[in-house]
């Protein structure tokens, strides 16, 4: 009985906010997915797998929603969270995605992760027109509601940010010569196309070398050492954690010191740069949008304060270092948000309307400054990012909070 | 000039891992007829294995020899309770074997000490000398370990008798179970030696790449393609092979990059260094089927 | 120290009889399965999902029978057979991209590119015995991937992003879901596939394939072409697993290198083995263990602790390798073979009533 009352009321203190935002709301709408006592929400990630470090995304994301469901769900309803194992292989995420869809029948599919693996139900998902909101993925080809309207993604694009860099670089080093190392595949290529554009037309000669290198590359230490060699005095470092952490070992011992700019794929403590050495790392600048929880500038804000007794409870386990635990604490709470707005009105399109119309939300772990502001023509939720330096054991921001430009 | 140096450099390296891996294979397939597929994650359990005695506070040495003989014991343990009971198996049986153990330890592994990359700690000093503008003193030390490690195996295969009896007892079972060999118990103590190299091939591995349950995954085809070239029955073989393919991939990058960079015609780059070295490997197995330094086999009709 | 391939284990090939109660077995179920779309498409009991299931478990078993005609009828270890896989997939994928060329034409002009490369290959493949040509294929599955990423191949591999195909709607109006109907084409070939590898394997040139696994020297001695056979079998082989990787282009719309790693060729001869070596309702068998086993392990799992409450977490991938073991012991000729022992001691029982 009492459950009931609470439900009732929390419903009714919904429904009163809902109502003075869009008065139209107050009748119950379903989608398959959405019912009075649940939402639920698909979701893959790469458990398995040579891309295995993310999996803990998924984890929290699950946490998080456990957490939601204890305090009474959503507007009343429990947030059934089904995530599947795509071992970061895209015909397999086809797969689990038309289960989630087809067999599960989920209201909308949440944070899937990877740029191949979306890139895979991009056309699908949009064909169901099923939701496929804040994808763990930035590449620039999410936030293109013309051609595909139910595709949204969440964190800065790859391309935004690499453009921040690259005019950085422009304005603040005295002939630049730069080198890049890259990871092979679609998410090396979306920073590095970005790059370039940033640089212009006419500046494209100031790379001197850009090199790759594949997954399953045991090190990238002939890279490192090619690029040393090319003279360049400026290193835009596009790889992933572990790879970060290789390369700014090998550059300290190689005695190479570039200005070394690193994308933000890589912006955390406990799985690169306390990995790869602290001294080597110190002066590394790269783009950030949320806060590094073991930052001590960070240590009494409310929201990390929030999300530390949030993984004492939900995952006590947890190596509180690694950044995949917060990423997934700030993303899981943009869709309560979206889900919250969407009121009784639990339809696709409605989902999809309000995700659209964020305006100005701080999602927990945001730098402050940067909000998530979206609309019917800007699929882009975050878009603001602050130059930070690596300093001791935290960043140093600077500047400006820089939105995107290239939009 | 110096760039090649140091390309060099830093294939002999790589090629130092490499040969540890194919090192461990060799000794399986020499004391079993089989291509242990999941030595690369054997080896990587090993490493957390040392890595949590490490954490304990008791020191590196320590932690790596507990580390071995654990190891010894599991590899001893594997062959005796997994892989005996079907030696009479066809090969296409044991590598579905192998590749199960392969997702047991991965996957246990990623359960136990989670997926997060891990520093490891160098046993190395980290100290200047001659040359180490080229190469990095644990590197250095990963080539020496390797090279003492297969002059041990040389010493204790060519001069010792249980060396001996373990040579019997892979290339001549029936003789040598009538010499009084016990047979089996040759072949289990190959694994066991062999999981105890893998203990030691991690340990050198791990500072460079980072302790991760993937960390062996891209180095065991690299450790195959070393164990392919020197021959898989040979283990100073393995060891040059492991050489050969680390400085190999290195100077294919280095020359595609140096064409790209002088004339900007772009042929090979990093990306295409592993099918190349690849190629090149199948070729010289088709001049010399067995490896550069493997033996030629005979067969009975 | 010689090498020699899965000699114990599978049983001589029995050509059964015209009418044979197993032969009528088959085309009826054959028939049920073709008809499956129609029965139930006034019922929708079956979703759209499980048809995209069904043409995957028919893919992966033409995959894991061209496996089989190498590995297990001839006796040539292949660990690369995700290369064929992949090239296969391209082929059709970069002719229904940049040509007018109809996906019915895509899958056989991937199957004969596949052929073409798999009996080149096979010409080195004869210099390298066991282990060795295990390792080359190996290599070989390796390489793929990474050329398909090579930049001035790009213009037609889409490089990284892959290429997006258009997945063919069911021809003359018929009332069939996209994927329905490829679930019909897929059987097709399926079936056509099968009878082909039957009618080869109780050939002359079947016997001859067998001949040479079982003892290549004595096969030679007896004047077969031991060299002519090998290569083309390998060609035949690539063929099949060319088309299988052209069929999954088409149901899957989406081809990337990523999708073609080595974990792929690894599965298929998993799959050829727990499903039975040299026996073709094994290759099947492995087609199903393929797509079902491996891709939802995860899932299978998940749905194990959800239902019987366990206190400890599993995990998938370690059931999944002791299940991989424990197979091996317990049915050491494949599933295939497996059943096929029980049902021979269960008739044999049955014959003999009284004990």
């Amino acid at each position: 009985m009492t459950r009931i009352d609470r439900r009732t009321t929390i419903a009714g203190a919904i429904a009163a906010t809902v109502v003075l935002a869009t008065p139209a709301l107050a009748q119950k709408k379903y989608d398959p997915g959405a019912s009075d006592t649940e939402i639920k929400v698909g979701n893959t990630n790469p458990y398995s797998g040579n891309a295995s470090a993310y999996g803990n995304i998924g984890r929290t994301i699950e946490a998080v929603f456990k957490m939601v469901n204890d305090n009474g769900g959503i507007n009343g309803r429990k947030i059934n969270f089904i995530t599947y194992d795509d071992g970061y292989s895209p015909p397999k995420t086809v797969e689990m995605v038309r289960k989630l869809v087809e067999e599960d029948k989920v209201l909308l599919l949440f944070n899937t992760l990877g740029t191949p693996t979306n890139t895979a139900i991009h056309k699908y998902m949009n064909a169901k027109k099923v939701p496929q909101l804040l994808v763990a993925t930035g590449a620039s080809k999410w936030g293109n509601p013309k051609k595909f309207p139910w595709t949204m993604g969440w964190q800065p694009d790859y391309a935004t940010e690499a453009a921040i860099y690259a005019k950085h670089i422009l304005s603040t080093v005295k002939n630049p010569k730069i080198g890049i190392l890259m990871q092979n595949d679609d998410y090396g290529k979306d920073y590095y196309n970005g790059f370039m554009k940033g640089l212009g037309k006419a500046n494209e000669k100031l790379v001197v070398l850009r090199s790759t290198y594949e997954v399953t590359d045991p090190t990238v230490d002939s890279q490192m050492i090619a690029l040393k060699n090319s003279g360049a005095n400026v290193f835009f470092n596009i790889t992933t954690p572990k790879f970060a952490a290789q390369s700014i070992k090998k550059a300290a011992e190689i005695g190479w010191k570039p200005i070394h700019y690193l994308n933000n794929v890589s912006s955390s403590f406990g799985s690169v740069f306390k990995p790869a050495g602290l001294e080597a790392s110190q002066g590394i600048i790269l783009a950030l949008y949320r806060k590094d929880v073991n930052d001590p500038q960070w240590k009494d804000a409310a929201d990390v304060k929030a999300w530390r007794a949030f993984m004492a409870k939900y995952m006590p386990s947890a190596n509180l270092n690694e950044d995949t635990h917060n990423y997934g604490y700030s993303v899981a709470h943009t869709l309560i948000e979206v889900l919250k707005k969407c009121g009784n009105d639990l339809t696709r399109a409605n989902v999809m309307k309000q995700a659209a119309s964020l305006k100005g939300f701080e999602a927990p772990l945001l730098l402050p400054g940067i909000k998530i502001t979206t609309s019917a023509t800007d699929f882009y939720p975050i878009q603001a990012v602050r130059l930070a330096r690596v300093k001791g054991t935290g960043f140093e921001l600077f500047g400006d909070v820089l939105a995107s430009e290239s939009k | 000039m110096e760039q090649l140096l140091q390309q060099v450099a830093a294939g002999l390296a790589n090629g130092a891992i490499y040969a540890l891996v194919a090192l461990a294979l060799v000794m399986i397939y020499s004391a079993t007829d089989h291509l242990n597929f999941a030595q690369g994650e054997m080896a990587m359990f090993s490493t957390y294995i040392t890595w949590a005695f490490y954490q304990t506070g008791m020191g590196y040495w320590p932690s790596l020899v507990l580390a071995m003989l654990v190891s010894f014991l599991g590899g001893l343990v594997i062959e005796r309770v997994v892989l005996r009971p079907l030696h009479k198996a066809p090969v296409l049986s044991i590598v579905v074997v192998f590749i199960g153990l392969l997702a047991i330890f991965h996957s246990m592994a990623g359960a136990i000490w989670t997926h997060t990359i891990k520093p490891f700690p160098s046993p190395f000093p980290n100290i200047a000398f001659v040359g180490s503008g080229y190469i990095g003193p644990h590197q250095v030390g990963m080539i020496v370990v390797s090279l003492v490690l297969l002059s041990l195996l040389f010493v204790f295969f060519r001069f010792t008798s249980l060396g001996l009896a373990m040579r019997a007892a892979a290339q001549n079972p029936v003789s040598a179970r009538l010499a009084g060999v016990p047979v089996d118990w040759m072949l289990a103590l190959g694994w066991g030696m062999a999981a105890a190299i893998g203990a030691v091939a991690g340990a050198m591995v791990a500072p460079v790449v980072y302790l991760e349950p993937n960390m062996m995954a891209g180095i065991l085809l690299y450790g195959f393609a070393g164990a392919l070239v020197g021959g898989i029955g040979s283990p100073g073989g393995a060891v040059f092979g492991g050489f050969i393919v680390g400085v190999l991939e290195n100077l294919i990058a280095y020359f595609g990059n140096l064409l790209d960079q002088t004339t900007g015609i772009y042929i090979i780059g990093n990306g295409e260094k592993l099918p190349i070295a690849l190629i090149m490997l199948i070729t010289v197995l088709i001049l010399k089927p067995s490896g550069l330094f493997g033996r030629v086999t005979v067969k009975r009709v | 120290m010689a090498i020699e391939t899965s000699k114990a284990g599978h049983a001589p090939l029995s050509v059964p009889s015209r009418l044979s109660p197993t032969r009528v077995l088959i085309w009826c179920l054959v028939l049920l399965a073709a008809l499956l779309p129609v029965l139930t498409h006034m019922t929708g009991i079956i979703s759209n999902f499980y048809y995209l299931q069904l043409s995957l478990m028919l893919v992966f078993s033409i995959a894991v029978l061209g496996l089989n005609l190498l590995t297990g009828f001839n006796g040539q270890i292949s660990l690369g057979h995700g290369a064929f896989f992949a090239i296969g997939a391209y082929t059709a994928g970069i002719l229904l991209d940049q040509t007018s060329v109809p996906y019915w034409a895509a899958v056989p002009a991937a199957g004969l590119v596949c052929f073409c490369i798999g009996y080149l290959f096979g010409y080195p493949a004869l210099r390298l015995e066991g282990h060795y040509l295990a390792l080359a294929t190996f290599a070989l599955a390796i390489a793929v991937p990474q050329i398909l990423k090579y930049r001035h191949l790009e213009d037609f591999t889409g490089g990284v992003q892959g290429i997006n195909l258009i997945k063919p709607e069911a021809p003359f109006g018929l009332p069939l879901s996209p994927d329905q109907w490829m679930y019909l084409v897929v059987l097709l070939v399926a079936v056509l596939m099968f009878w082909l590898a039957r009618n080869l394997v109780h050939s002359r040139v079947g016997r001859a394939m067998m001949a040479i696994r079982d003892h290549s020297m004595a096969a030679d001695t007896m004047g077969i072409d031991s060299a002519r056979i090998k290569m083309t079998v390998f060609g035949i082989s690539a063929l099949y697993t060319g088309i299988a990787g052209a069929l999954h282009a088409i149901i899957f719309e989406f081809i990337a290198p990523d999708s073609f790693r080595l974990e792929l060729s690894i599965s298929l001869l998993v799959g050829a083995v727990i499903g039975g070596v040299a026996s073709l309702p094994g290759a099947v068998i492995g087609g199903v263990f393929v797509q079902v086993i491996e891709k939802y392990a995860d899932a299978l799992t998940k749905a194990i602790s959800n239902s019987v409450h366990l206190p400890i977490e599993l995990e998938p991938w370690t059931i999944y390798g002791i299940a991989l073991i424990a197979l091996v012991y317990l049915m050491p000729t494949g599933i295939a073979g497996g059943i096929g022992s029980l049902w021979r001691s269960m008739t044999r029982l049955r014959g003999t009533p009284s004990g």
